[in-house]
């Protein structure tokens, strides 16, 4: 069996990368959406608001601007092949470093403070929120998605007794939609994670969001829940900015896991029309 | 109804803008946002007096990011207001009329807003590309060492906002979804 190295400082670069291109570009998906929103968006104020985010991310591209200045806490995925082998240094910092890089050289925002309660900025973005996972093969599987909290705020966690069935999961997704209301900068994108243990779900729906937005879930169940999901969310009426209109999210994943007997739990994790990711196989 | 309006924000200007009215603001707005409202609400408890003069005066809710050599500004969206609802009305006491964040506020900030002639406008969340280009000058006027979420003063041009809360308590979060979805029933 042969062990491919992999230098910590190629990971570092690669981050850097990351994390100033998935500030700048916004990925196709989320901009496809956008735009077959606005195409059947029928209110003169969301048409508007819609002109104008597309505008934005429009400006941003060419430019070479961050698309929103809340340039996010980097959640960093790494699916490391467990062929690879990483040489030259600490993971956990060639990833902090790509992170403290990327937002230095990329002008973007430093939104990270060292203590949840006593505060203070770290002053480099970091630390990153780093995920890793041993897959198979010898490759490293590099995903960047800047997260603002505007939205974030906004997501929900909730342990379901299972006879809760469909119907609580349903209502819990338009209840957390309605609670966030204009706050998370509709038009949001909307992460469901079900299964799993407490902190499983949390981390399904953070990857829900990464899942493009015109991607459906290879389950023919969960697929069809996305698509009601999306569609009665896209009748409460919030519309963009919350100002009133059809397009209050662009689009809505479901990941799931199995459980425990006792339990289904459920996390909703908030995103905006900024919904950014990038991902770079090394 | 689309206003292009001019700062300073005094009351009698304050009281011609109505929830839904789209706006093009133009004139000088100061930036805070969570660290900066706090220093500012401890020192008025102090007895001393803001960085600016509070009269009239708009605060814009948000932390650019850092701009590159030769931009004024980073990219510079609004921030959710809601987290400035502890200090809004201390800050109306005091003279300030203007907001301009993105979220909804709370009951006593809509009190303040009546009872000091506020005005609640929205800028468009997300789009801190765009609303960067309509800010012309940029300056940093205190509390350095909170980065972002320092107090600087811009002269924004043509700013394209909402009202979404009047100074008679009306909010477009409201009224704008009623409107939208009463449209709608009747199709």
């Amino acid at each position: 069996m042969t062990v491919r190295e992999i230098q910590a400082g190629t990971i570092t670069d690669v981050v850097e990368r990351l994390c100033i291109e998935a500030n700048e570009r916004l990925p196709e998906d989320v901009k496809g959406a956008i735009r077959a929103c606005r195409a059947c968006e029928d209110w003169p104020v969301a048409q508007d608001v819609l002109d104008k985010i597309v505008e934005n991310y429009e400006i941003a591209e060419a430019q070479e601007v961050p698309v929103c200045q809340d340039t996010g806490m980097a959640c960093v995925f790494l699916e490391i092949g467990q062929d690879a082998h990483i040489a030259g240094g600490d993971l956990r910092e060639a990833v902090d470093e790509g992170v403290r890089r990327g937002y230095d050289k990329g002008y973007l925002r430093k939104s990270i403070v060292k203590d949840p309660l006593r505060r203070g900025n770290t002053g480099d973005n970091t630390p990153a929120m780093l995920y890793t996972e041993i897959v198979p093969g010898e490759q490293i599987k590099v995903t960047v998605a800047p997260k603002g909290f505007g939205s974030e705020n906004m997501s929900a966690i909730r342990m379901f007794k299972p006879s809760a069935g469909l119907q609580g999961i349903k209502d819990f997704i338009l209840e957390t939609v309605e609670t966030a209301g204009p706050n998370p900068c509709p038009p949001m994108v909307v992460g469901v994670g079900i299964g799993g243990t407490f902190d499983k779900a949390a981390l399904l729906a953070k990857k829900a969001l990464l899942r493009p937005l015109d991607a459906r879930n290879p389950d023919p169940f969960y697929a069809d829940l996305e698509r009601e999901m999306l569609e009665k969310i896209n009748r409460l009426g919030i519309g963009p900015q919350g100002f009133g209109g059809r397009t209050t999210a662009l689009g809505l994943n479901v990941e799931t896991m199995p459980t425990h007997i006792a339990g289904m739990p459920c996390a909703i994790n908030i995103s905006c029309h900024v919904t950014r990711h990038k991902t770079e196989v090394i | 109804m689309e206003r292009h309006i001019t700062l300073p924000l005094t009351e009698e200007l304050a009281r011609t803008l109505h929830a839904g009215d789209t706006v093009y603001l133009t004139g000088t707005v100061y930036t805070s946002r969570d660290a900066g409202h706090k220093r500012m609400c401890e020192a008025l408890a102090r007895g001393e007096t803001l960085p600016f003069d509070p009269k009239d005066a708009t605060i814009y809710y948000v932390g650019p990011s850092p701009a590159k050599p030769g931009q004024v500004i980073g990219s510079a969206g609004p921030t959710t207001s809601g987290r400035m609802d502890a200090y809004a009305p201390t800050m109306m006491s005091v003279g300030a009329r203007g907001m301009i964040g993105k979220g909804a506020r709370l009951p006593e900030v809509v009190e303040a807003m009546k009872k000091y002639s506020g005005v609640y406008f929205g800028a468009i969340g997300g789009a801190g590309a765009l609303l960067s280009k309509r800010i012309k000058e940029a300056e940093l006027i205190a509390y350095e060492d909170l980065g972002a979420e320092a107090l600087r003063r811009l002269y924004v041009e043509e700013m394209p906002l909402v009202v979404v809360i009047d100074c008679e308590g009306n909010d477009l979060y409201e009224t704008g979804r009623a409107a939208y979805l009463k449209q709608r029933e009747e199709k």
